[in-house]
């Protein structure tokens, strides 16, 4: 295992800071040392928010991401914020239904991935979120994928558990996407 | 032992302080800290608790005296400008030697600031937040862990001491999520003789009462109040050493600057600088026998700090200026990064 520096940004409604959730409660399931520090303030929905996941063997420092080696974007603004500070070699997911741009970077991995439209036609609108997730744990190992569904129990609140299978649904798409 | 729960900074002080006997909290929303009193609106009356959203934060602190007065563990949370409002009734609880925790999740300032982390208000809570000569016993949490357990503790200090205790926090210890391991509920067991509490014709009234006309009263329980103080700064200081065994550097630094320069320290060492960091946990009393022991050692301090350098007075005054010290900072909400740290380490290494 090694460190993951985990940077989800995007619009606030899109699911950033319960996609990050997910990442920490399946964090503390494995045991592992773990922080997730949120945007806090003024931002609404529509506007920009995003959370810091820091996933490690060691004990976390700052929890503060300056230089993510996972990053997951899904709108331009965050794309245009967030790309510089990716460490060399580290990983871009992307919703490319709202992001049309290319990624300038050459010494990053890209994944482009049209989550939005993805969910749409699956019936889940809302959940573009959980696609790109899957694809991130996929494609990182950053956390292990049979303790997804346990973790997912602790974050959906209990009056939405009939969510359940729809967030799996998700994130197995995103999964089968970047396969 | 328990078993470690996810829990964002806000809600782990609220339920500590639940599990450390409180039941009673009286709030006023404001932002970074408004998970205190959201966690405790729904808990409050579930164990038979006082939840209460006092019309302002005075009208809060004022209510915490009331009970504190009876013997009964309160508390009140709030940011900054709140803390500023709430200064008054802290000094009649000091002046009435009546033990209650006030939670400071600071954030930028002067006036109403910003929203972001701050440590702006050190010198507010060490110089004693409100008029008259009198301390409060400051603690300030590093993880989420510690807003747990300082919450537990800052009762148990006020409880032992007779005095206002404040936990001194900023918006990233509030906002983030940590694992964390809940201590264990216990009994309330502190002497509270002097609680009014009804007589019953059985004893003599107890009286809880800041004002005392004959000067030569007030001045003896001013000179009370600092005997126990100087027995808090010989017996309470709490602070944590990291890397200092052959350290010529020291950084010091409280919060969530600690953790930041926690990351410049284990670079500047893969650098070959001999760096370390002294933290202090309780920031008043504040560690200065441990800061006076390090300045024999060391060549230099470096004070990281949300603020333009109010600790950094503190530890001049600590070390009676026998080395440097050095400053690095950022305010208004933001946070140095770990490189702008090491810059500063650096800087101090010439």
């Amino acid at each position: 295992m090694s460190n993951y520096e985990i940077v989800i940004a995007g619009f606030g409604g899109q699911g950033l800071l319960f996609s990050g959730k997910v990442l920490a409660y399946a964090g503390l399931l494995e045991g592992r040392e773990l922080s997730w520090l949120p945007s806090y303030g003024p931002e609404m929905r529509g506007g920009t928010a995003n959370c810091n996941v820091i996933l490690s063997d060691t004990p976390v420092g700052s929890p503060i991401v300056d230089h993510p080696n996972v990053l997951m974007v899904m709108n331009a603004p965050s794309l245009d914020k967030y790309e510089p500070a990716v460490v060399e070699g580290g990983k871009i997911f992307l919703d490319s239904t709202l992001i049309t741009r290319e990624v300038e970077r050459k010494d990053v991995e890209v994944y482009r991935i049209p989550a939005t439209q993805m969910a749409n036609d699956m019936g889940i609108p809302g959940l573009a979120n959980m696609i790109l997730l899957g694809a991130i744990i996929a494609k990182t190992g950053c956390i292990k994928e049979e303790g997804i569904e346990d973790a997912l129990k602790k974050v959906i609140p209990a009056r939405k558990m009939d969510l359940l299978g729809s967030n799996l649904a998700a994130l197995n798409a995103g999964k089968e996407y970047v396969a | 032992m328990s078993e470690k729960v996810l829990m964002k900074g806000n809600e782990a002080i609220a339920e500590a302080a639940i599990l450390a006997g409180c039941r009673h909290y009286f709030g006023y929303p404001i932002t970074p800290q408004t998970e205190v009193a959201a966690y405790m609106s729904k808990k409050m009356p579930k164990i038979g608790g006082t939840f209460l959203q006092a019309e302002s934060e005075i009208a809060a602190i004022n209510m915490v005296y009331g009970v504190a007065s009876t013997g009964k563990r309160a508390m009140t949370s709030s940011s900054s400008p709140g803390i500023a409002l709430k200064c008054e009734g802290i000094s009649y609880m000091a002046g009435a030697d009546l033990p209650g925790l006030i939670v400071n999740v600071q954030r930028g300032g002067p006036g109403l600031g910003g929203i972001q982390p701050s440590q702006s208000d050190y010198f507010l809570a060490t110089r004693g937040p409100g008029h008259g000569d009198f301390h409060v016993l400051v603690l300030a949490p590093s993880s989420v862990q510690e807003m747990a357990d300082l919450t537990v503790k800052a009762f148990d200090l006020a409880d032992k001491y007779r005095m206002p205790a404040m936990l001194l926090a900023d918006g990233t210890m509030g906002q983030m999520m940590e694992p964390v391991e809940l201590p264990e509920p216990k009994e309330v067991t502190a002497d509270k003789s002097w609680a009014v509490t009804g007589t019953k014709m059985e004893r003599k009234h107890n009286i809880v009462n800041s004002l005392y006309l004959k000067p030569t009263e007030l001045e003896e329980k001013n000179i009370e109040r600092f005997e126990r103080y100087k027995e808090i700064e010989e017996k309470e200081c709490l602070w944590e050493e990291f890397m200092m065994e052959d350290a010529e550097i020291c950084v010091v630094s409280y919060g969530i600057t600690a953790r930041v320069s926690r990351n410049a320290i284990i670079e500047a060492r893969k650098q070959g600088i001999k760096v370390g960091m002294i933290r202090p946990i309780t920031l008043w009393p504040f560690p200065k026998k441990a800061l006076l022991l390090a300045a024999d050692k060391v060549k230099s301090f470096l004070s990281v700090e949300l603020n333009m350098g109010q600790m950094q007075e503190d530890i001049e005054l600590a070390i009676q200026c026998k080395r440097p010290v050095g400053l690095c900072k950022r305010v208004g909400g933001m946070i140095p990064s770990p490189e702008e740290v090491l810059n500063s380490i650096k800087e101090a290494n010439k």
